[in-house]
Order: structure tokens, then C-alpha cells, then sequence
């Protein structure tokens, strides 16, 4: 942090917004909306649809927890911190897929 | 009175009378509120933590009292402690979020099982009628904008609600950037953009709400009289869990925008009256950034799960 304050005075005037990751990580995510949309009004086969839409949905996660979360850019240890008990949430949907009809007993 | 041993629907008992009437046992209304309250004193709880995350001086002086060590010769959390190159708040910041992304997890995997445990629509695409026997196609239901009043636009009116919160989240970037760079009235600039961004993601949610609540003008035969629209006990659209599970979690996100809408104009403020250069960083910029981004990828979510598939 201190070294952070001392170079505050030397550069506050002098540097320029550096924007352009910001914006392309913008059209990526709209590009994708986009395109769920497309697949959306398009297409009707159900197992096509949900597979394409989880996948691109955990593409604009990754843009959003990556690029503007800014976690691509953090060490190591706090990226497998965050990431590493996701684990937990895919076991759960796994083992509900595997037995969750005997939960709710329909099918 | 029996109870219809074959006719389980929905996961629930069904009561029949001896007239023959079927109803919805009371005791699945009462078990429903019983959850809602236990939710409500959930999120409560979790607030208080909230208040430690923003409040670490604070947190470790509890801490360090309870354990009746002194405070004054050790400063734990003064600075220069990083383990994860990252500071105390933004860790636990983190830590938050991936607690929230559990919740988030377990309602959406809720609305997963429940609604794969339902049957699906099977009929024809283009004139679908909805019933009490299956789950909604989404685009039946949340076809809707405001000003066309009766016009089918399935996915138009939350294609712009997904817009605004993606915007809002390129705003917020743009503040945290300019944050860097210790320009104040471009911080101030941004920020105002995405609170603006907040409050127009709530409004449309609002009208989003009312449209569900309202209903169609036809309506539809629920427990044996026309009903309109949506509440917690029945819809028009399909099975009570639909409505019961749009409710929860679109307002559990809603509520999240909310507090964010929250935080950003009290970040907003401090920039404002410069508190951040005399502090001498946009650090706390940075944090709620972190939260309004992890609404933004909440939404997304939500996006898919509800409104896509």
C-alpha cells in the first residue's frame, strides 16, 4: 500500500483511461447474449438448446468473474480458493441427477 | 375426507372431501410460509456477518478481546498483511461472495428439481395454453414490455433487463479503473452511470412482477374457479412451485441488486465528498465493485435457468 501512495503525486495527471480490455470483455458478453438469442428464436430441439445454453452461460461467467471480477489477475492461491469449492456445487448436482427423482418421486 | 394416496401431484398430498372436492391440504400453505420465514431469518444472520466484513478493525478487536489477548501491542490486520497479495476486505469480500454463490447454487438447483420433476410441456410451440398438469415454457409466461400491452414478445423485455446489468457492470469496471488512476470525477462519473444502471435493472424488475402478478385477461382454472395472474399459493401459469420458485429467487437477486444500489451510492457519496483521496486509494471502490459484478453474474444465471431453457 505504501508504495501505492508514493507514486500517487508523480502519475495522478499524466495517465490515461486504459479501457480497451473493458470494452472488448463487453462485446464478448453481449456477442454471447446475442447469440443465445439467436439459438433462442431459432432452433427447437430441447436437448441442443439446454446444453448450449448452460455452456454459454459459464462462457460469460467466466468473462465476468475473470476479466471484470479481475480474478484472472490474482495469485494463484485466491483463484483456487474461489474456484476450488465450486467442486461442491457440481457434486450436489450431480448426485441430485443421479437420485433427486426419489426426492420429489414423479418419474 | 381422505387423503389421495394416488394422486400425489406436484410432490404433494392432495385432500379429498366427501363431496368429492380436491384440495390442497392447509398444512402445505403453513409449510411454505414456515420456509419463507426461515429464509428471511437466514439472510437476517447473514447481514450481521455483512457488517463484520465492512468493519474488520472492529472485528478483530472482538476477536482478540474474546481471547483476552491486548490489543494494543499487536496490530494484526495494520497493513502489510497480505497473504493473498489481496487486503483483509477484498479476501473477505471473496469469501462473501462464494458463500452467496452457494445460496445462489442451492436455489437454482431447487428450481432445476423441481421443475424436471414436473411434467414438460409436450404440445405444439406455437399456440401452447398453459395448465396445472405441466411447468410453463418461460416464453409463454415473460412475454411482455411495457407500452405493448397484448403483444406476444417472448425474451424482448428481459433481453434489455440483461443489457442494463451487463452495462451497469462495464460502468462499474470503468469506476474501479478510474479508481487506479485516482481521477476523481471520472470515478464520480461511473458511478453515477451504474447506479442509475441499478435503478433502472429494478424498475423493469418491478414491472416484470407486476405483469406476473396481474395476469392475462383470460385467466385461468385454478381449484375449480378462473384465477389471474400469480401469487405464493396458486397461478394461472402452472403448478404453484413455478410462481413460488420465480418469486424467491428473482426477488432474493432483486434484493441483492438492491443492497448494491445501496452500497454504490454510499460509495458515491464518499467519493464525492473525497474521502478516498484522502485515504489515499479507491479501494473500497474496488469491493463493491466485486459485489455489483457478482450481481451481474447472479443475473446471468438466472437468465438461463428461468427465461432461456
Amino acid at each position: 500500500m505504501s508504495s501505492h501512495d508514493n507514486h500517487q503525486s508523480a502519475t495522478t495527471v499524466a495517465q490515461k483511461p486504459d479501457t480497451k480490455a473493458i470494452w472488448v470483455t463487453f462485446w464478448i458478453l453481449l456477442g454471447v447474449t446475442a447469440v443465445e438469442f439467436l439459438i433462442a428464436f431459432t432452433t427447437d430441439s430441447k436437448p441442443f438448446r439446454l446444453v448450449t445454453f448452460i455452456l454459454l452461460t459459464f462462457v460469460k461467467a467466466y468473462y465476468i468473474v475473470g476479466n471484470f471480477m479481475h480474478l484472472r489477475h490474482e495469485v494463484k492461491a485466491l483463484i483456487w480458493s474461489v474456484v476450488f469449492p465450486i467442486a461442491f456445487i457440481v457434486w450436489l448436482v450431480a448426485a441430485l441427477i443421479y437420485e433427486g427423482g426419489s426426492i420429489l418421486g414423479s418419474h | 375426507m381422505e387423503l389421495l394416496t394416488n394422486n400425489r401431484r406436484f410432490g404433494e398430498w392432495w385432500i379429498k372431501a366427501d363431496d368429492g372436492h380436491e384440495s390442497r391440504p392447509k398444512v402445505t400453505v403453513f409449510k411454505r410460509k414456515f420456509f419463507i420465514s426461515g429464509l428471511f431469518l437466514t439472510s437476517s444472520l447473514r447481514c450481521f456477518g455483512k457488517c463484520f466484513l465492512f468493519a474488520p478493525d472492529f472485528t478483530v478487536k472482538i476477536l482478540m478481546a474474546s481471547h483476552s489477548v491486548s490489543t494494543s501491542n499487536v496490530n494484526l490486520w495494520g497493513g502489510g498483511v497480505e497473504p493473498m497479495k489481496a487486503s483483509y476486505g477484498k479476501l473477505m469480500m471473496w469469501f462473501f461472495l462464494m458463500s452467496d454463490t452457494f445460496t445462489f447454487s442451492a436455489l437454482l438447483i431447487t428450481y432445476g428439481l423441481i421443475r424436471f420433476s414436473h411434467p414438460a410441456y409436450a404440445g405444439p410451440m406455437d399456440h401452447a395454453v398453459f395448465s396445472q398438469e405441466y411447468w410453463p415454457l418461460p416464453d409463454m409466461v415473460f412475454n411482455g414490455i411495457p407500452f405493448l400491452h397484448g403483444v406476444h414478445l417472448p425474451l424482448v423485455f428481459v433481453g434489455i433487463m440483461t443489457f442494463i446489468l451487463i452495462m451497469s457492470s462495464v460502468t462499474m469496471v470503468l469506476a474501479v479503473e478510474a479508481g487506479h488512476r485516482m481521477d476523481r470525477n471520472d470515478v464520480q462519473k461511473w458511478m453515477l452511470w451504474t447506479i442509475l444502471g441499478g435503478i433502472a435493472f429494478l424498475s423493469c424488475q418491478a414491472w416484470e412482477w407486476t405483469h406476473l402478478i396481474m395476469g392475462s385477461e383470460t385467466g385461468q382454472m385454478v381449484d375449480g374457479k378462473i384465477f389471474h395472474g400469480a401469487n405464493l399459493v396458486r397461478n394461472e401459469y402452472g403448478p404453484p412451485a413455478f410462481a413460488d420458485l420465480f418469486f424467491f429467487i428473482t426477488g432474493f437477486h432483486g434484493t441483492h441488486v438492491l443492497s448494491g444500489v445501496v452500497l454504490n451510492i454510499i460509495i458515491f457519496y464518499n467519493t464525492v465528498i473525497g474521502v478516498y483521496d484522502r485515504t489515499g486509494h479507491y479501494e473500497m471502490v474496488e469491493k463493491v465493485g466485486l459485489y455489483w459484478h457478482f450481481v451481474d453474474l447472479v443475473w446471468v444465471f438466472v437468465f438461463t435457468f428461468f427465461y432461456l431453457i
